[in-house]
């Protein structure tokens, strides 16, 4: 299946990734009014420092442990897609307890949200990776190693 | 292949994980599931959040609707399993039917523990809080005038007093320990955690309990009395081990498994909260009473039931609670240094961060407030990652992939994981 993947050697460190997620979510149809003069809550996150630096957004894991903790049964694994419905979280922070990549968190609302690859919303394909100048967070198929 | 005859004992989330094990391998073999309760499976800590308001029956599904259907399971409501008959290979329910079985899971969780106390017969309005219908009855039982005396400080009676406090008149608490909720807070997040509680009208008396009851008298170890309407009591569980126990299988705080969650009996299997499995965070057996735990147990047992194989060897107490808006994410152990560990400690504005830490690894944490990627921390308990191999100064400051070598980062973000 198609996961998001990120090749540190070529971020700039731009951050604008988690700018296109927070628009990609936002459900709005202009970015000046979705994201200027508010906090915003995107689902890929830019870390590293001014050397070296990547994004981490959910990786869709083979053997997922939010799936596996949620007490609500509110995330689940559909066609190796890593999915959380919303309306079933109750704002335990179990999967927050969980997750080894620490790929999820809240949205403005309090609500649990992480990477669905857009395909939750109308975009199509992953904003980060349309949006990213640099190629460095692809959008593709790889095998059980790095490919 | 002959087809296997699997029998489920309970219809919790170890059921329900021991379920997708068998099905992972086994698509076709009868799965039957014994359960005790009248509903498809629903995540039990969600009951104080449905008094809370924040989620609904119908959202309650652990599962969806077709669950059992689509995974091929017949499943017997209201049943009880009395007794497993292991030379003959049956399980006999209350209603004396005996079903045959080639592999069994007991998965019965575990039952409100019950003190004997002086006038207990005498209280009208009293209530566990382990069920949904003891939720719905507790439900039913209170008004916005109503006095609640919850017996028990734990998550489960604090949980039970978040859930109704804005619901009822007034909340009193009681606890023998020092602290609340001291199976996994020190003194000092304890007592911030109780802060937040009594911030938002909760009362504790600690140190004290009630030693007799009158009807809606409660008089207590320090002398004090507390008037009530509602008795809640929470004061601790006991795994259901029975099944296994009159077998002559062993048991001791729970039924003992092994990594494949293989009682000490051929073809019986057990998984989740009636277990007791291996902490490897502290290198010796516990019963584990949280649900990530009750379902990869589950999954495992599923699993070996049916000749695969899955081992579950990396179990570890974690627990995230919150009240009120304040979240507490804790896990692993947390050794003194007259045991040989260390302690990493942050402070903020309402915010606790310890780390403890032995023989180079990550033994355990306690995070209140600032809760953040927690799972990053959790991983390297569970994983026993050393931390030489990591650095550790960075994230002793913050949770973050940062600390890992630039190889190890490229298998986590340039891979399959
Ligand atoms: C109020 C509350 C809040 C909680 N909050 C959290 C939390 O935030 N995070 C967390 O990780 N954990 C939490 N827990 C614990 C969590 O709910 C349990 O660890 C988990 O549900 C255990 O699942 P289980 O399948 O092992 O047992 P259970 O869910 O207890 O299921 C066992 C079932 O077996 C049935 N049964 C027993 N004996 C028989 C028999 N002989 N025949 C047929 N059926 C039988 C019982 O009726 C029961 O329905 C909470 C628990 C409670 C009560
Ligand atoms: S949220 Fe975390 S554990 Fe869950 S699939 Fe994504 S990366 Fe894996
Ligand atoms: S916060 Fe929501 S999605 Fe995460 S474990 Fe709790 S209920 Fe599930």
């Amino acid at each position: 299946m198609k996961r998001v993947y990120v090749n540190e050697k070529w971020c700039l460190g731009c951050h604008l990734c988690e700018y296109n997620c927070a628009f990609a979510n936002s459900g709005k149809k202009d970015m000046v009014d979705a994201l200027k003069g508010k906090p915003i809550f995107p689902r890929i996150h830019i870390e590293g420092n001014e050397k070296i630096s990547y994004a981490v957004s959910c990786r869709h894991c083979e053997d997922p442990m939010c799936v596996k903790s949620c007490i609500a049964g509110a995330i689940s694994r559909e066609d190796g897609v890593i999915h959380i419905d919303q309306s079933k979280c109750v704002g335990c922070y179990t999967c927050i307890l969980v997750c080894p990549y620490g790929a999820l968190a809240t949205n403005a609302d309090g609500v649990m949200q992480k990477c669905e690859l857009c395909l939750q919303n109308s975009c199509g394909a992953p904003a980060c990776v349309v949006g990213c100048p640099n190629n460095a967070i692809v959008y593709e198929e790889r095998g059980d190693e790095n490919g | 292949m002959r087809m296997a005859e699997y029998i489920i004992i309970g219809n919790g989330v170890a059921a329900i994980g021991c379920i997708e094990g068998i099905r992972s391998v086994d698509k076709t073999s009868s799965i039957t599931v014994i359960s005790e309760e009248q509903y498809p499976v629903y995540g039990r800590p969600l009951i104080s959040y449905y008094l809370e308001g924040k989620t609904t029956l119908d959202k309650m599904n652990y599962r969806k609707p077709d669950f059992y259907e689509s995974n091929g399971c017949r499943v017997l409501y209201g049943k009880r399993a009395e007794r497993i008959d292991k030379d003959e290979k049956n399980v006999l329910l209350d209603d004396g039917t005996a079903l045959p079985y080639t592999s069994v899971c007991v998965a019965t969780g575990s039952t409100p523990f019950t003190p004997s106390i002086k006038g207990l017969e005498t209280v009208q309005s009293k209530f566990s809080f382990m069920t949904l219908d003891d939720s719905l009855s507790l439900e039913k039982a209170l008004n916005k005038d109503s006095r609640v005396l919850i017996v028990g400080a734990g998550l489960i009676g604090l949980k039970c007093a978040e859930g109704i406090s804005k619901r009822v008149g007034s909340i009193t608490v009681c606890d023998l320990a020092t602290r609340v909720l001291s199976s996994i807070l020190d003194n000092e997040c304890a007592a911030l955690m109780q802060a937040r509680l009594e911030e938002n009208g909760i009362r504790f008396m600690l140190e004290d309990t009630v030693t007799e009851f009158n009807g809606n008298k409660a008089t207590m170890k320090s002398g004090a009395s507390v008037e009530f309407d509602i008795l809640v009591m929470a004061v601790g569980v006991r795994a259901n081990t029975a099944l296994v126990k009159e077998l002559g299988g062993e048991v001791n705080r729970g039924i003992l498994v092994n990594e494949q969650m293989q009682t000490s009996l051929s073809n019986i299997y057990a998984a989740g909260d009636c277990t007791e499995g291996m902490d490897t965070s502290l290198g010796e057996r516990r019963v584990l009473a949280i649900l990530p735990n009750a379902y990869m147990q589950g999954h495992t047992a599923g699993v070996n039931m049916t000749g695969g194989r899955e081992l579950f060897d990396k179990a570890i107490p974690m627990n995230s609670i919150g009240f009120f808006g304040l979240h507490a994410i804790t896990a692993g152990s947390y050794f003194g240094t007259d045991e040989g560990g260390e302690m990493y400690e942050e402070r903020g504005d309402g915010t606790l961060k310890r780390l403890f830490t032995k023989d180079g690894v990550l033994t355990g944490f306690i995070l209140i407030g600032q809760v953040e990627r927690a799972g990053i921390y959790t991983s390297l308990i569970r994983e026993k990652v050393p931390l030489d191999s990591i650095n550790f100064d960075i994230l002793k400051k913050n949770p973050t992939l940062f600390a890992y070598s630039q190889n190890q980062r490229r298998k986590m973000l340039g891979g399959v994981v």
